[in-house]
């Protein structure tokens, strides 16, 4: 950086050597123009001279990435050249991070869309050998299991969250207990489910499935990411709006109760919602916990239950004979449970979105 | 434990002499605190069911167990996958996670940065199941040849030394599996580092004539620092635990090797617990339970060094990544 600015005596003494205060520049927008040539000479390498896609592509970028800077090296000098070839390299980046979404959400939607059907969503798979059959029981399964998480993780989650806004502050225990919320925050979900069996194989013995065991290790899950979003909004209620309360004499649970929540409500529905949709598709878990059958069950204490990413994973993975109709159910399934997150993701932006103060949208 | 006496913080004067005695405040604080404890309670109860239901596994004796090792035999080929797996996604997923995130925070308009964070966002909300299903059925698919041509040209290097995978269902798919899903979590905490830099130096460094990359980099990056090492750990951690993409990903044999694009590929602690522990039964369900402790305890390591560096710089976390 120090080398741009030219110091005065060096000026007074030999002119004709230092770099004119106006460097020649390319022209604005040379980086849209490469960026067009780019795509131009990749495009017509894959189509008009029918050379791979990747290939093409590669010698596409090699062009933009290398030869813009090497144009800009000649005209603008090494330090802009450089600044280009970083544009260059952290837009290419970004273009690549969105690669593989692009091709999941497209490679979902391809194999999935054909196979749903209304009996897909109203059949389960008892007695069915081959094509036909449904999500109905994993949908039910996934259902009951992920609400049966939410009722226990919600209350304990929110609880938690008022004792170290409204209660702890800065104490040694709510301290503590930030920190290890943070660090269950990282458990990983399979020592979670885990965690539910060994626990379950103490009352019900070896080889224990059941719903209920699935939420409880969902339960784990859950709660921190409740805590973390309810702490969160909980601290944006205005302090005058409480202080406001117990100057009239309102006690602190009430005010707790009738203020401060009431306020929070918009935020605290946002991320209990972002919670449930981190959980809906947990399958390790579920895995060693509920298991899969091929029957609706709709008692979380009696037995194996089907959910729909167990459901996904058990139809790939053991497709029987013919493997299509089940891998085909598997991208179905999987589509299911995308749109579910993707439409609770939507419901919580939107409720923050509605719901949030007008000046803050 | 007696800070029923502390008034918190805003209300000083206000709240803490008439609501001191009322039995609503009390039965309500007890409640709030008690779920707070009931936290702890949780965390310390994974560790002890882990540990009372995985001791058997662990001195189990070989012809016991369906591996028919010894624990220890059985646990580290899982260990250094477990590793191995997990830090090749890194590598992978935290240059292109800084990059980035620098391009949404510096490189387009704010209100585009914005949208695109959620883009990025996205692909957190994608359930490992449908990685480990792209994962499997696309993304192996298209790797097949370019490790062919990795083992012709770059065989003599030992992480290419082949011979190539017919499948593409290698360890390195998997890591690029695991690198696309702790992308979000790593951009998100760069992401909010980089929005927390100094606009004050920013502008410095703008009109000492510094191009936008020469203020990153003497700016932005160094501020940085630590929040991207956190980041990076936090990501280290979810890679180490997930699952259900490296199980349907990798077709392991349980070897210890560093090739890359071969077809025996080291399996991992948690790949290995989902593949077995449904037809597992006897003792068999313990040592994977002991396994899935070893993994624990790896974890909270990570998570906890990970936490200890990003607080010490500022107040946030993955939690709602």
């Amino acid at each position: 950086m120090t080398t741009t600015a030219p110091s005065t005596p060096e000026r007074d003494t030999a002119p004709a050597t230092v770099r004119s205060w106006h460097q020649p520049q390319l022209p604005r927008g040379a980086g849209w123009y490469a960026l067009l040539l780019a795509v131009v000479l990749a495009s017509g390498l894959h189509v008009g001279l029918g050379l791979a896609l990747i290939p093409s592509l590669l010698v596409g970028w090699t062009v933009l990435g290398l030869g813009l800077p090497a144009l800009s090296y000649a005209i603008e000098g090494r330090r802009k050249a450089f600044d280009r070839l970083v544009t260059v390299v952290v837009s290419s980046a970004f273009a690549l991070a969105m690669v593989p979404l692009v091709s999941i959400l497209w490679t979902v939607l391809k194999n999935g869309l054909p196979v749903l059907s209304s009996e897909f969503f109203t059949y389960s798979m008892r007695n069915v050998v081959g094509e036909g059959g449904g999500i109905y029981h994993a949908i039910w399964g996934t259902v009951l299991v992920t609400a049966a998480a939410a009722v226990m993780a919600v209350p304990l989650g929110l609880l938690t969250a008022i004792f170290l806004v409204e209660y702890g502050g800065e104490g040694r225990l709510a301290k503590i207990i930030r920190f290890l919320v943070d660090v269950m925050t990282g458990i990983p979900s399979i020592v979670a489910g885990l965690f539910a069996y060994a626990l379950f194989v103490i009352f019900f013995g070896p080889g224990v499935r059941m719903g209920f065991a699935g939420a409880v290790a969902l339960t784990v899950l859950m709660t921190p990411v409740v805590v973390r979003s309810c702490e969160e909004m909980l601290q944006l209620v205005p302090n005058e709006l409480r202080e406001a309360a117990y100057a009239l004499g309102v006690p602190r649970w009430r005010t707790v109760v009738k203020v401060v929540l009431p306020t929070a409500l918009a935020g605290l529905v946002t991320g209990i919602t972002l919670a449930v949709a981190r959980v809906i598709g947990e399958t390790a878990p579920l895995l060693i916990t509920v298991g899969i059958t091929d029957s609706t069950n709709v008692n979380l204490f009696d037995g194996r239950m089907a959910t729909l990413p167990v459901f996904t994973y058990s139809s790939i993975m053991s497709p029987g004979v013919p493997p299509e109709p089940s891998i085909a159910r598997a991208w179905g399934a999987a589509l299911v449970l995308m749109l579910i997150v993707m439409v609770l993701n939507l419901v919580a932006r939107l409720v923050t979105y509605f719901f949030s103060p007008k000046d803050k949208r | 434990m007696t800070d029923t006496s502390t008034p918190p913080p805003p209300t000083e004067n206000a709240g803490s002499a008439p609501s001191k005695g009322r039995v609503g405040d009390r039965v309500f604080l007890g409640l709030s605190r008690g779920a707070a404890l009931t936290i702890l309670v949780i965390l310390a109860g994974v560790a002890i069911f882990l540990t009372a239901e995985g001791i058997p596994g662990i001195t189990a004796s070989p012809d016991e167990v369906k591996s028919g090792k010894t624990f220890l035999a059985f646990v580290l080929p899982l260990v250094f996958g477990t590793l191995w797996s997990a830090t090749l996604a890194l590598l992978i997923a935290v240059p292109l996670a800084v990059a980035v995130a620098l391009f949404v925070t510096y490189y387009v308009p704010r209100r585009f940065g914005q949208t695109l964070g959620y883009v990025i966002d996205l692909l957190a909300a994608v359930p490992s199941v449908v990685f480990g299903l792209w994962g499997m059925r696309v993304l192996a698919g298209q790797l097949v040849g370019p490790y062919e041509w990795l083992e012709a040209n770059l065989g003599f290097l030992p992480f290419f030394g082949g011979p190539a995978s017919a499948t593409g269902r290698t360890i390195l798919t998997a890591a690029i599996v695991l690198a696309v899903m702790i992308l979000p979590i790593v951009t998100a905490i760069a992401r909010e580092v980089f929005r927390q830099t100094p606009v004050l130096l920013q502008e410095a460094a703008l009109a000492l004539g510094a191009t936008r990359w020469e203020m990153i980099r003497t700016v932005v990056l160094p501020h940085g620092r630590s929040g991207m090492i956190g980041g990076a750990m936090l990501g280290l951690g979810r890679a180490l635990g997930e699952t259900m993409a490296v199980a349907m990903v990798l077709s392991a044999s349980g070897v210890i090797t560093f090739n890359l694009i071969s077809s025996t590929n080291p399996s991992t602690i948690p790949a290995n617990i989902a593949l077995q522990f449904n037809e597992a039964s006897g003792l068999t369900v313990n040592a994977l339970i002991a396994s899935g402790l070893v993994l624990f305890l790896i974890t909270f390591a990570v998570n906890f060094g990970a936490r200890a560096v990003v607080n010490r710089r500022k107040e946030f976390s993955g939690a709602d990544a």
